[in-house]
Formats: structure tokens, C-alpha cells, sequence
């Protein structure tokens, strides 16, 4: 058997997802698979990768997998801890993250995202978190990354319930010029989406094995824009997965 | 000061509190003398309505939250604040809703005293929409590109009190934090009035042999609490870590609201303060969150010769 034989849906998405940090500089990482495709990349693909945290860390060297984005083991070994006020106004807000990593209840087309509540936000079904920093991720980053653990029509919408982090195409429309590209990968449990910036939908681009372009149209709540040529995601190695279990997260608390 | 003082002589009913600490150093113990106290009618300003606000909330003390994240941290749901907003039980929560740069701006402009604050957010978002508080200007200066440029702006928050929790101040307030420093300092000098909690109180040699680290001096702050625990179940770095089982098992518990009552008949109404709070818990409860020395080395400030 493969090794991708042997790989979780947590470990194939964390695995893609690293592979697409390579070369990047900064990363704006929440907890859970963020972190994992974070650790990974940083041991993998992009040594040089910086992971800044929303609680204000910056540079950080845990001697334990973090729990939440304000663990204590982030702050001992940091290079840096940084008020909220600096975090979001100077390193955000200035522009130093090249990519963002964000996850939410629902996306669109164009990468919009809605992690306020499921139906009316004056009497919501269900009552999400909101946006924390998000919004501000999608609007001043580079670039975003999504990782989504399950494709299916309820969470890939053509109209979301309320668009809590809008992309930049929608920015324009507001009269505003965007800074970054907003979404341009989305990672999902079928494949990868990806679009350029303003202007573009997702496209879908590759997919996992055994994973047809007709599943993934079947799971998305809209007319899915398909590459001209969809190539089949290389599986993780077992240099990967090794990585991923035995040192980035050997307690198996984001792995499942 | 005592806390039981504390509250007593600054949260009233009908205030806007506002209690920080992001994730680190979360006033967990003045929540639970608010809500001995049984006061009502609170806006509750925090950006991360998270165990304390869904307990305040059961406590009946709040009618409208300002807040950009509710949710119990990364490990679920708050039951009390959700049953008020979905399903306005028992009765209808106000929620206004920003977003976390939002919120730090309205503590900035508020410790300003600034008319508004603007920001690079909320371009194309629907928050605007159900937030009138949000709005949309022209800035007064042309863009990059020559053209005029528009930008949202937020309003200051002033609240009554802030309630902030730190590692250690002396006994007039110069108030130290080191980890996480959140927005603990914006959301003091945006009060009119403040109140620092600290693990413990030091000489004064101690804060002035350190002065960078103190973060809220003295003359931003009204009263000073010793109240060691006071951050449980989040945590002080140095002092003792996070009670992850905790905030797992508060989305159970907070779920089911008899056994909330439960929960909060046994340990807010249950104890007298938080020192038999801390008690109850065992000391065998505390040594599972201790945590070991990692200790900065010194630097030199100098002296003149």
C-alpha cells in the first residue's frame, strides 16, 4: 500500500496545503490545519517561513503544538510578541503577510466568505463566530488560502447567507481598491480551486485520486468553472506524512 | 482593594464594562463578582465574547454585547449566547457585531478620544449593513492614484468601567504584563473609569526595575485587585497555563441549560470569592496547570555615574 493509501483526510488537506507555502516568506496561520501546513511547509518547502499569529506572535518556536493561536508554548522562544494594536494595524494592515490562511462556514465563486450565521443575522439558525480577524486577513494579505474539510453544496454557495469577508471584487464594487488578491486556493477533502484575483472565479484545477471532475461540480453549489487541463493532486509521500506524525504533530491533536 | 469592593464601587446597573484579555489574562474572576452581585442591564464590550460573556450572560446580567468573535475559543460553542441570539431565550440579547481590527480601532479612538477611527476593512462586507455604527467617508486627502479616496471609519467606545486582568502591578497601579499584551492598554485608557486584577501586588522596586514592562501606569488606573487564579480557565503566562479541559467541556455544559444552572449555582453563587473559587477547585486541580521557569535574562537600563 502507498503511503496515500494510508492518509487521513486531515493529513491529505495539511499536506496539500504546505505544499502551497513554498517560497513564501509570511504566513498569517490559525489553529488546526493552518498550523499543521504552517509546521510542515516551515520544515519542507519553505524554511524561511515566518508564522505569525493573530494573538500577536510573531516568529514563533514552540516547544509543544499550540492549542489555540494564544497558547502559552507560542509565547515562550518567540522572536517577537506584539500588542493587537500593532499586530492588526502595522503587520496586517501595513502589508507584511504574503499569504493568509482562513476557513468558514461558507464560500462563493469568488472566494467571499461567511463565518457570521447560517439564514437572517437578525435571527440566525445558527449563530457563528463572526468574522475575529478574518476580514482583516482576506483585505490586506497577498493572498488567501482556504481550507475546507468538506466540499459539499451547503458550504460552497452560490449566494451566501451574509458575506462576512468579502474579496476584492467585491471591495471595487463597494468603491473601494483592494489590496490583495483575496482568495486564490481553496483546499478542499475532492481537490484544489484557484483563481488569479479580481475578477476571476474559482476554477477547479486539480483533484485527489479517484476524485472525478463530476463529483466535484456535484458538490458545489454553483456552475463550477473547470480548467482546461484538471491534473490529479500528487498524494503526500511518506517523507510527508512521517513529518506531519512524528514531528509537527505527534499527540495527534489536529490529526484525525 | 477587595474585589467584592471593587465591583461594588464601579460596575453599575446599566453600565458599559468592558473586560479584556485576549485568550491570556481573561478577567474571569471580576465576571464572577459581577454576576454575584447580580447586576443588570450590562453592555458588555469585549472582543472575544467567550466563557465569561456566555457566563455573564446566564448570570442575567447583560442586555447587549459589542464584541467581533463568539465563540468558546477553538473548542466549540457557548450554549446561553447562543440560545439568546438564535432563539431569544429567554430573552433577546442586542449584539453589535465588528470585526477584531474594528474593535481595536473604537479602543483607540476611544483612549484618544477621537470622533472615529478608520481602517482598511469592511470594503464589500454586509457587517456595515447590520451595523450602523460602521459608515463609509471621503478621506480628506487625495488616494495614491491622484483620485479622492473613501474608507470606513468606526466610532470610539468610552465604557463606564474596564476590567483588566495582569500579571502584577504595585499597590498605586503601574500595572506589568509580559506574553500576550493584547488590547489591555487601549481598552484601560478608553475608560473613564479602570480596574487592573493582578496575580499579586509588588514593591515598587520591582516595577521600577523593569519600567518597560509595565504596559497601563498608575495614573490610567482606579483600583487594584490581588486576585491570584483570577484568569481561570484562560491563563497567566509564568503563573499557570490554560485549562483546556475546561473550555472543552464548557461547550457541554453550556449546552444543556440545567446543567448550566448547575454550574453556576455551585461555582459563582456557590462560592463566597474567587479564594474559595480556588479552593473548592484543590490544590492537586492547580498543580495539573503549573508550569516551569523560562526565565528572560536581564537587561541593562544603566545609571549615571
Amino acid at each position: 500500500m502507498t503511503a496515500a493509501g494510508t492518509a487521513t483526510s486531515s493529513e491529505l488537506l495539511s499536506v496539500v496545503a504546505s505544499r502551497e507555502l513554498a517560497g513564501r516568506r509570511t504566513v498569517f496561520a490559525g489553529i488546526g490545519l493552518p498550523t499543521l501546513a504552517a509546521s510542515l511547509a516551515h520544515l519542507t518547502v519553505a524554511p524561511q517561513l515566518e508564522i505569525v499569529y493573530e494573538s500577536g506572535v510573531c516568529g514563533a518556536h514552540p516547544s509543544h503544538l499550540p492549542e489555540t493561536i494564544a497558547d502559552a508554548v507560542l509565547i515562550t522562544g518567540a522572536e517577537a510578541v506584539l500588542s493587537m494594536a500593532t499586530l492588526f494595524g502595522s503587520v496586517l494592515q501595513g502589508g507584511h503577510i504574503d499569504v493568509g490562511f482562513l476557513g468558514a462556514a461558507q464560500i462563493d465563486r469568488h472566494g467571499n466568505l461567511n463565518s457570521s450565521v447560517i439564514g437572517d443575522w437578525d435571527r440566525p439558525k445558527v449563530r457563528l463566530p463572526g468574522s475575529g480577524g478574518a476580514m482583516e486577513v482576506m483585505a490586506n494579505s497577498g493572498e488567501v488560502f482556504v481550507v475546507m474539510r468538506r466540499h459539499d453544496p451547503r458550504s460552497f454557495m452560490a449566494d451566501l447567507d451574509f458575506c462576512t469577508s468579502p474579496g476584492p471584487d467585491r471591495a471595487l464594487a463597494d468603491g473601494i481598491t483592494p489590496r490583495g488578491a483575496g482568495v486564490t486556493r481553496v483546499i478542499t477533502d475532492l481537490g484544489i480551486l484557484a483563481r488569479e484575483g479580481v475578477g476571476e472565479e474559482l476554477r477547479l484545477v486539480a483533484v485527489h485520486p479517484g476524485v472525478t471532475v463530476d463529483r466535484v461540480r456535484a458538490a458545489t453549489g454553483w456552475d463550477l468553472q473547470v480548467a482546461d487541463e484538471v491534473t490529479t493532486v500528487e498524494p503526500p509521500t511518506a517523507a510527508e506524512l512521517r513529518l506531519l506524525r512524528e514531528d509537527v504533530d505527534p499527540g495527534r491533536v489536529y490529526l484525525r | 482593594m477587595t474585589m467584592k469592593d471593587a465591583i461594588a464601587s464601579y460596575v453599575h446597573d446599566g453600565d458599559t464594562v468592558s473586560l479584556e484579555g485576549f485568550t491570556h489574562l481573561i478577567p474571569t474572576a471580576a465576571g464572577h463578582e459581577i454576576i454575584r452581585q447580580g447586576r443588570r442591564n450590562l453592555t458588555v464590550v469585549r472582543m472575544t465574547a467567550d466563557i465569561v460573556v456566555d457566563q455573564l450572560l446566564a448570570g442575567g446580567c447583560v442586555t447587549k454585547l459589542v464584541s467581533s468573535f463568539v465563540g468558546n475559543s477553538s473548542a466549540g460553542s457557548l450554549g446561553e449566547l447562543r440560545r439568546r441570539i438564535e432563539a431569544a431565550d429567554p430573552e433577546p440579547l442586542e449584539f453589535e457585531e465588528y470585526s477584531h481590527y474594528g474593535m481595536i480601532c473604537r479602543y483607540i479612538a476611544g483612549a484618544q478620544r477621537l470622533p472615529f477611527h478608520p481602517l482598511r476593512s469592511y470594503a464589500g462586507s454586509d457587517l456595515p449593513s447590520v451595523n450602523p455604527g460602521i459608515r463609509k467617508v471621503t478621506s480628506p486627502y487625495p488616494g495614491p492614484d491622484g483620485a479622492p479616496e473613501e474608507i470606513y471609519v468606526v466610532p470610539p467606545v468610552n465604557p463606564d468601567v474596564t476590567i483588566v486582568h495582569a500579571q502584577r502591578a504595585d499597590r498605586s497601579g503601574n500595572t506589568q504584563v509580559w506574553g500576550l499584551t493584547g488590547v489591555q492598554a487601549e481598552a484601560v485608557y478608553a475608560a473613564k473609569k479602570a480596574v487592573v486584577v493582578v496575580e499579586e501586588i509588588v514593591e515598587d522596586e520591582v516595577v521600577r526595575s523593569d519600567p518597560n514592562r509595565t504596559v497601563i501606569p498608575s495614573h490610567a488606573v482606579h483600583a487594584v485587585v490581588a486576585c491570584p487564579r483570577g484568569a481561570h480557565p484562560s491563563f497567566a503566562q509564568g503563573y499557570y497555563d490554560r485549562d483546556n479541559a475546561f473550555y472543552r467541556s464548557w461547550s457541554h455544559i453550556s449546552k444543556d441549560p440545567a446543567r448550566l444552572r448547575d454550574w453556576m449555582a455551585e461555582w459563582v453563587y456557590g462560592t463566597r470569592d474567587h479564594a474559595e473559587y480556588v479552593a473548592k477547585q484543590g490544590e492537586g486541580f492547580w498543580a495539573g496547570l503549573a508550569v516551569g521557569e523560562a526565565m528572560s535574562l536581564p537587561v541593562n537600563y544603566g545609571r549615571r555615574l
